[in-house]
């Protein structure tokens, strides 16, 4: 209770703090949405110059789309500034999160709480809405169900995503924007049908990685659709069990991470 | 270090033309000596690029498998490659993102002490900016085509001219870009905080200067107000549209020049602004 307590504090302090800069925070918080518009924009602009990409009309790209950015700006906001490890490891800043009586973790994600990134979490959660109503969806339970999980699990993938990556700065200092390419580059790899890229590239991503079951795999079991890449429908379903997975494999890289640290000293 | 750091124009006895070009030259050097301190961290983003590469190309090369003709915005798929990994090899040369010394330098009140110098911020930081752009040009650029050349058929260039009019077409960007990225830094003198501003541009300069999409995509008449009305597409439009021959000689000379329209205004604009700032600032702290 006492801990939830300093979970509490430590939050809303990051609240307040945003808004006593009011302008700055309106403008941050636009600003943010704008990211996130852009990748949608950017889908929109393609879709000018082709009737489909990889197969799929653009309704049904913009479900795609709907379901990565929601579940992108999710984890963005939640856990997103882990990436800022590899700045407190080497200025030494995590030294004082460890000698707290806290997990590092959380208090790492509460110190830093991007509030600013919250309206664009509205903004992926309202092109999925308006991606599900352009989408002739046959409605079952199941599918109901799917809808509500598909972006909650995506966020939770791409937290792990956030997670693994940041965690190599324990091991390697200096690993830089090494970390972009599978949380960003993750996000705009699953934004698209996977039937675009190239098989190798492809079984990396999507199976190896599981970043096909992020988005599309969820979207062709919503839209009743065969996958051309030839997996069954129900491993549309997948995306919970792909999430946890990730979410397990990470919790022991940061634990692991966390026990092989030794502080720069700095 | 040798003494020609110390070389200033008026107390040098090389005359003032030939020490102001040895003190720009030796800033340039240090500009490209701070980045290639950072080995790894080329390493980690050169990685990055690749994977980035990869994705966009997939998707465009995708996207012309479904255009009229299969040429989507009039380039073919070679091209639509070259697009792309060239793209990634010049983002860290053309280095649109990322620079917030003088917005930094502005609030914490270290500018004043750059003020103090014999040599103006703006020459200071372009020659800086130009150091840092020769080292992306020689560790940054070159991994990403390759990765792209070994993975796709890339676009060969069919004239003489690209090639020596691709190398000006960088050159006159990384300048343009660095007029950007100094008028962006220097609503610091009159904000304090640049944040918004910076904000802004990092969003504008990836999607308007064609790092996302090629703009061509875009309808014709917004696109060529584009061009003409802001240096954005002069970014990484141009540079891009000229390697992969995209237009005809004439068309794709009149971009470069159009380019080297952009470097001296904002040059000149970064020039004015400064001395606009420095007629009202209050050092922040005295």
């Amino acid at each position: 209770m006492a801990e939830f307590r300093a979970y509490v504090a430590l939050g809303t302090a990051q609240i307040r703090s945003a808004a006593s800069y009011r302008a700055s925070f309106l403008v941050e918080l636009f600003g943010n949405v704008g990211a996130t518009v852009f990748d949608v924009l950017t889908v929109l602009v393609l879709f000018r110059a082709t009737p489909a990409v990889g197969g799929f009309t653009l309704r049904e790209a913009i479900l795609i789309v709907g379901i990565s950015s929601a579940g992108f700006a999710l984890a963005d906001m939640l856990v997103g500034n882990v990436d800022k490890l590899k700045t407190y490891v080497r200025t030494g800043t995590l030294d004082a999160v460890l000698v707290r009586p806290l997990p590092a973790l959380p208090q790492l994600l509460l110190m830093d709480l991007p509030v600013r990134k919250a309206l664009r979490v509205v903004f992926g959660f309202v092109v999925l809405g308006l991606a599900v109503a352009a989408n002739d969806v046959a409605w079952t339970p199941a599918r109901v169900l799917l809808i509500a999980l598909a972006p909650l699990m995506a966020g939770v993938f791409f937290s792990a995503i956030f997670v693994t990556s940041a965690s190599l700065a324990f091991w390697w200092v200096d690993s830089g924007e090494i970390g972009s390419a599978f949380t960003y580059g993750g996000r705009d790899f699953t934004s698209y049908p996977i039937s675009v890229y190239g098989s190798w590239f492809r079984n990396l991503f999507a199976y190896a990685m599981g970043f096909g079951f992020v988005a599309y795999q969820p979207a062709l079991t919503l839209l009743g659709r065969d996958d051309p890449l030839g997996l069954p429908s129900w491993t549309g379903f997948l995306s919970p069990l792909v999430a946890l997975v990730a979410a397990v494999i990470a919790g022991v890289v940061w634990r692991s991470g966390i026990r092989h640290y030794r502080s720069t000293g700095s | 270090m040798d003494q020609r750091d110390a070389s200033v124009p008026t107390i040098s006895r090389l005359g003032p033309f030939r020490a102001s070009v040895a003190t720009f030259g030796a800033l340039i050097g240090s500009g490209f000596r701070r980045y290639a301190t950072y080995r790894q961290a080329t390493l980690a983003g050169t990685f990055t690029n690749v994977v980035f590469g990869f994705l966009r190309c997939y998707v465009l090369l995708a996207v012309a498998e479904g255009a009229a003709g299969n040429m989507p915005a009039g380039y073919d798929a070679e091209q639509l490659a070259t697009y792309v990994w060239a793209g990634q090899g010049l983002l860290s040369v053309i280095g649109i993102w990322g620079w917030t010394e003088l917005a930094d330098r502005i609030r914490t009140g270290d500018i004043a002490a750059d003020l103090l110098r014999p040599i103006g911020p703006v020459t200071a930081f372009l020659a800086a900016d130009l150091g840092r752009a020769l080292h992306g040009m020689l560790t940054r650029f070159a991994a990403p085509l390759l990765a792209g050349a070994i993975f796709f058929p890339l676009h060969t260039p069919a004239r003489w001219q690209t090639v020596p009019l691709f190398a000006v077409s960088i050159a006159l960007a990384v300048i343009i870009c660095f007029g950007c990225k100094y008028l962006v830094n220097a609503t610091a003198y009159w904000l304090q905080d640049a944040r918004g501003p910076i904000m802004l541009w990092t969003l504008g300069s990836g999607v308007l200067g064609g790092l996302y999409f090629p703009l061509r995509l875009l309808p014709d008449g917004f696109v060529t107000a584009l061009w003409l009305g802001t240096p954005l597409p002069s970014l990484l439009q141009t540079p891009l549209d000229v390697i992969a021959e995209r237009d005809g000689p004439v068309t794709q000379i009149a971009l470069v020049a159009l380019q080297l329209l952009w470097a001296v205004t904002m040059l000149l604009l970064a020039g004015l602004v400064q001395r606009r700032a420095e007629r009202r600032l209050v050092v922040q702290g005295g």
